[in-house]
């Protein structure tokens, strides 16, 4: 089975610690991942700001990108989401069948690292250890664009040391909503600061989700609160061992050190 | 009523003022989250819920899909069983024709069934041009109208208000209109309620014409349905010697047994509850038994506009339960009137484009086209939806007609010079490269200003001046863009595996 991690742009520019977290992993599950150093972005900022034909060239790119892959896997539900239930839409829009059938091969082989690890894998203990006490956020994309239901939860589950923790009213979206979080930043803000004052009201010390976007905005909100929680991508918790580096969050002063060498 | 939505400002403007709102926020996150978690219960109960939303949704398409020839067959049925049916483009043609029958009759005063499409037309005030005053009857629109205010939700439009505020409304205004409020009222809910009811039972008694709107139309039989909670529908349904209905034409059904899933649906989606109270049906006149005039104004109002929009038209199904607006997160911080229309929420971002069209000049065209971006795309209001509007569908829809409306601006918003560069940068992985090279230099520069630690020890930015990064660091920190992206990392270390400690 030939695998490609589809990274996400945001991972990309904004945390490349999640990318590298995914490899570790499968390749702990014994996937040799590739990563085609074509791929850009999904498209769906374009998409959901509606402007189609910008989101155009940027689909087209995904499909040449990821041909012929058995399995796109993503550490994200909002950009798998975007590739199996917006490129068709993309794909009409552009009137190019050849696009339109590419898409229709594509799309359906795109999976959130969740789905990918329990469903194609069949696996739900990764063998991870992350000894703190964590509560979880289901992403709205993740739990009603796509479903993964209680599989981040079973994996969670299976990570030694790991206490988790239920958050109050989890199933309510954050406020990030892509560039909802700036054209309506204030509305944004005020769903973040429910969101968050939810998980300071767990006590747990990490926030986990499948979605570095919307960690990234709730995560901002808790930082500017001085809340003590940190938010840490789910991928980056499964992947951690008690050999392993358990990402960037472990060693802050270890990090920052090799960030400034840089 | 002074009150109005006309001139409102954009979603984004009006949402700043009710989210400052403390108030309002306590009532509304209050209220939301009580009748959330009701409907919860009520549907969960219903094992074939999913089988029933499909076959709600399959009445509504069907009944859509041949509009016309359901309307013409309506008109037949009724008109046989003694109504008279009027036809109305917009809201200014409607409202002609309820004021005229009401002058016909001598009538300076007509009392209300609550109704979303008079509210839409705006009927209360042009009744008020012809010196008709027109008495709002169910609970709720009774204190939005005695407080001259707006409607803020579609089923509890005074969801704004606690009982402590519809008290105080109660005893200022009851007294300039009717029967004043007693002087002792509390504030107890079987209180204010009372006081509602005798203050209503006068007008009941003595108005000579009824306005109304109906849930469902049936078109083989001629049937008006009205689902209500307080009985306040009943009573203007069969006092009044004169009953006029304003129908949007999205309303009929084929036939009677169409309403089956659809009065199933309705009452679990909306208050919560296994059934509704009242369900008044009437069709036409029936002889020495309630008005023996009856009038159906059908309206359109932008119907077929919304129609004529191929994915937009399955907003035409709503049956104005208001699950959407109670399972949103952004209605329950904003509150309904930052929408600046009587249908807000969820789907008022979908119907008011989609009646008034997108990308129309001025102000009011701003504040409709602002509406598709009232949403942070969650899909809530999809999962609750009844008859399964895809809403966040219809919102990407709508947001693609408003942008491809400025296509041919000379002078692009920086929005759409920002989805230009970013359209440039993202479908070519060299030219990303190279941006994500120049953020990772911008990101050390920017954090040197307003340098903060995120928990955890990432180095990141506090709050930065300018459009854009303002508005995203007003109120949250930002991580610093890394040193090395992750597809530099990737080039540098063979996918790390050239790279130490890596496993």
């Amino acid at each position: 089975m030939r695998v490609a991690l589809m990274v996400t742009c945001v991972n990309d520019a904004m945390f490349p610690d999640t990318g590298k977290a995914v490899v570790r992993l499968l390749r702990r599950l014994g996937v040799d991942v590739e990563f085609p150093a074509a791929q850009t972005c999904c498209a769906q900022p374009m998409v959901n700001t509606g402007y189609l034909d910008e989101a155009v060239p940027v689909v087209r790119t995904f499909v040449d990108a990821f041909a012929g892959y058995d399995a796109v896997v993503t550490p994200s539900g909002s950009c798998a989401g975007s590739a199996r239930h917006q490129h068709g839409l993309v794909a009409r829009r552009s009137g190019d069948a050849g696009l339109a059938a590419a898409v229709a091969e594509t799309s359906p082989k795109v999976y959130e690292l969740t789905e990918f690890l329990v469903d194609v894998l069949g696996v739900v203990d990764v063998g991870a250890y992350f000894p703190h006490t964590v509560t979880y956020h289901p992403t709205c994309h993740s739990l009603r664009m796509l479903g993964v239901g209680d599989r981040p939860r079973r994996l969670l589950e299976n990570v030694r040391g790991l206490r988790l923790v239920d958050l109050p009213q989890a199933e309510q979206c954050c406020g990030f909503g892509g560039t909802f979080a700036v054209k309506n930043a204030d509305t944004s803000v005020a769903m973040g600061a429910d969101k968050a004052r939810h998980v300071r009201g767990t006590g747990a010390e990490v926030l986990v989700a499948g979605d570095n976007s919307c960690l990234m905005h709730v995560g901002g909100v808790l930082s500017r609160q001085q809340a003590g929680v940190r938010v840490v991508h789910l991928a980056e918790v499964l992947a951690s061992t008690e050999e392993g580096v358990g990402g960037p969050s472990g060693h802050p002063q270890v990090e920052r050190a090799r960030e400034e060498q840089r | 009523m002074s009150a109005t939505f006309v001139g409102m400002p954009a979603f984004p403007t009006a949402a700043r003022g009710a989210l400052a709102d403390t108030q309002l926020r306590h009532n509304l996150a209050h209220a939301t989250s009580t009748i959330r978690a009701k409907r919860a219960a009520v549907v969960g109960e219903v094992e074939e819920w999913e089988e029933l939303r499909l076959a709600g949704a399959a009445v509504k398409e069907a009944a859509l899909r041949d509009l016309d020839t359901h309307l013409v067959r309506l008109e037949e049925s009724l008109t046989a069983r003694g109504a008279t049916v009027h036809w109305a483009r917009d809201a200014a043609e409607a409202n002609e024709i309820v004021a005229r029958v009401a002058r016909d009759h001598g009538a300076d005063e007509v009392v209300k069934v609550k109704s979303m499409a008079t509210q839409e037309i705006g009927l209360n005030e042009a009744l008020a041009e012809h010196g008709i005053a027109a008495w709002e009857t169910d609970l709720a629109e009774l204190i939005v109208q005695l407080g001259d205010d707006l409607p803020s939700h579609i089923l509890v439009p005074a969801i704004h208000r606690n009982r402590a505020e519809v008290r105080e409304i109660f005893l200022r205004a009851m007294g300039d209109v009717g029967r004043p409020a007693p002087a002792d009222l509390t504030d107890e809910p079987a209180v204010l309620a009372g006081a509602a009811r005798e203050h209503l039972r006068e007008k009941f008694l003595r108005a000579k014409v009824a306005v109304s709107g109906a849930n469902f139309a049936v078109a083989e039989t001629g049937t008006l349905v009205v689902v209500e909670s307080e009985g306040n529908g009943r009573m203007c349904l069969t006092l009044p010697e004169v009953l006029v209905s304003v129908v949007g034409i999205e309303k009929v059904v084929p036939t009677f047994a169409d309403l089956d899933p659809l009065l199933r649906l309705l009452p679990r989606s909306s208050t919560g509850e296994r059934m509704n109270p009242y369900t008044s049906t009437w069709t036409g006149v029936t002889p020495g038994d309630g008005p023996q005039e009856v009038h159906v104004v059908l309206l359109d109002n932008g119907r077929t506009r919304a129609l004529a929009d191929d994915v937009g038209r399955q907003a035409l199904r709503c049956i104005r339960c208001s699950a959407c607006l109670n399972a949103c997160p952004v209605y329950e911080r904003t509150g309904g009137h930052a929408y600046g229309s009587v249908y807000p929420g969820p789907i008022g971002a979908i119907l008011n484009p989609l009646m008034k069209g997108t990308g129309r000049p001025g102000i009011e065209g701003e504040q409709t086209d602002s509406l598709p971006y009232a949403s942070s795309l969650c899909g809530a209001c999809f999962e609750v939806c009844p008859v399964r509007i895809d809403i966040p569908e219809v919102l990407v829809h709508l947001r693609s007609k408003v942008v491809d409306g400025h296509r041919g601006d000379t002078v692009p918003k920086a929005e759409a010079v920002a989805m230009k560069a970013a359209a440039w940068s993202f479908g070519d992985s060299r030219r990303l490269g190279w941006v994500e090279k120049a953020s990772g230099v911008a990101g050390r520069v920017l954090t040197r200003f307003g340098r903060t630690t995120l928990p955890g020890g990432r180095s990141a930015a506090g709050r930065i001046a300018g459009p854009g990064a303002s508005a995203w660091t007003g109120a949250r920190d930002l991580p610093a863009p890394p040193a090395e992206s992750f597809r530099a990392w990737w080039r540098r270390t063979d996918g790390g595996r050239g790279e130490e400690g890596s496993s």
